[in-house]
């Protein structure tokens, strides 16, 4: 079981495919689509998203992500009426980032706090922070076509979630922390780039090894 | 209030359409409609429970940022009012209005429902000793003078705010439909 997630939208069709999307990153997190309202107009539809939460909280609590103005209030009114307020989170990110980092995380099995962390974290800035150097590190060409896009990003991020490491990807005078999707995404690293991996910590040579056999097998593509 | 909404239904699409997507008159004329229904096949009695019905039909059936909003206003009241005098209906105004403030975020001056609510509600309380009509008759008149000072704001809350300057120089329509709903009571309270 992990954290559920809940696409709240005023368009049925924008809310699928957010969680059609965000599924294929995170096949074993609960994500319901709420949008629309029930007569299949535009709008925020409060019984439909309080359904919703009911089904993606399985235990562990549910993030839910809105799109505009007036799908945060639903999101808020259902959160103070789901059965326990505790158990749900509404974050407030940009709807299709947010909810493929707080899937990953939720994949990676993280916590309701972890997950809501994970949706409203912002990439960093263009070049904002100079590489550091500490622990192991290992340079790796990417071979696959998109480099470090969503999926690939999102797999290199599964593939330590359960490992005690610090790990830290450099691409270009950039780094990221190789735990969030969102900044390796923002690394910008194509298909030909060399990035540069350091880990630090009782797990890192494990971690060094899973990064260099997923990039091996061009991250399964 | 189900029938003035309805009878107003096209003016505010047209004012929502000058500054949002045209659908305030249609959200809330279905809201309303369905509050008819709820209020007709139920058997609350309280003025409380009255109250909370409308609030959860109109969170159900609205669907844009009205719903909520009114929602919220409508059960904040309900939990304020176990008799009804000027005094509570002043006090229920009161919660009705920190509960938007609260879901909505805006202040007076951001041309939303505030600007009609909040005068409506100090209106309401500077003759709260008075009966239920006059009190309800204070806050209409306040909230159609609040709703008309929003003609030359610029939207710095909700859908018209995307518009920036061009909001300006139109009724809102939300403060519009408050300033109706507040008149359709005062008149139900001075004809009963």
């Amino acid at each position: 079981m992990t954290v559920g997630l809940v696409i709240v939208s005023h368009s049925a069709k924008l809310a699928q495919g957010v969680a059609e999307l965000t599924a294929q990153m995170a096949p074993d997190v609960t994500i319901r689509p709420a949008g629309g309202m029930s007569d299949g107009t535009l709008g925020t539809d409060f019984d439909l998203v309080l359904t919703a939460l009911e089904q993606a909280d399985t235990g562990q609590g549910a993030v839910l992500l809105y799109d505009l103005g007036s799908a945060r209030m639903i999101a808020d009114l259902v959160v103070e009426s789901h059965s326990d307020p505790l158990h749900a989170v509404v974050v407030d990110a940009p709807v299709v980032e947010g909810a493929v980092a707080a899937a990953v995380a939720a994949q990676g099995g993280a916590d309701l706090a972890g997950v809501a962390r994970a949706a409203g974290e912002r990439p960093p800035e263009f070049g904002a922070e100079k590489p550091k150097t500490e622990g192991e590190g290992v340079d790796l060409v990417l071979r696959n076509e998109v480099g470090l896009h969503a999926r690939p990003a999102a797999l290199l991020v599964r593939t330590i979630a359960s490992l005690k490491a610090d790990v830290t990807v450099y691409h270009d005078g950039q780094r990221a922390d190789a735990r969030s999707v969102l900044a390796l995404m923002g690394l910008s690293a194509r298909g030909g780039d060399t990035i540069k991996v350091v880990a630090d910590g009782p797990d890192a040579a494990e971690a060094l090894r899973r990064i260099g056999k997923l990039v091996e097998i061009n991250f399964e593509e | 209030m189900a029938t003035v909404v309805a009878a107003h239904r096209d003016e505010l699409v047209d004012l929502d359409r000058m500054i949002g997507d045209g659908d305030h008159g249609e959200n809330l004329k279905r809201g309303f409609d369905a509050v008819v229904s709820a209020l007709d096949s139920s058997e609350v009695d309280t003025p409380a429970n009255v109250l909370k019905l409308v609030a959860k039909t109109l969170i159900s059936k609205v669907g844009g940022a009205s719903g909520p909003l009114l929602g919220t206003a409508f059960l904040r009241a309900a939990s304020g009012l176990d008799e009804v005098d000027g005094a509570s209906v002043a006090a229920a105004l009161r919660a009705a209005l920190d509960g938007v403030v609260a879901r909505g975020k805006a202040e007076v001056g951001d041309k939303t429902m505030v600007d009609a609510l909040q005068p409506a509600v100090e209106a309401a309380e500077a003759v709260k000793d008075k009966s239920v009509a006059e009190v309800l008759a204070a806050a209409a008149a306040a909230a159609e003078t609040g709703a008309e000072s929003t003609i030359p704001l610029v939207a710095r809350k909700g859908r018209a705010s995307y518009l920036g300057e061009r909001s300006a120089g139109h009724l809102d329509p939300g403060a519009r439909s408050t300033s109706l709903l507040l008149r359709s009571l005062a008149d139900s309270a001075a004809a009963s």
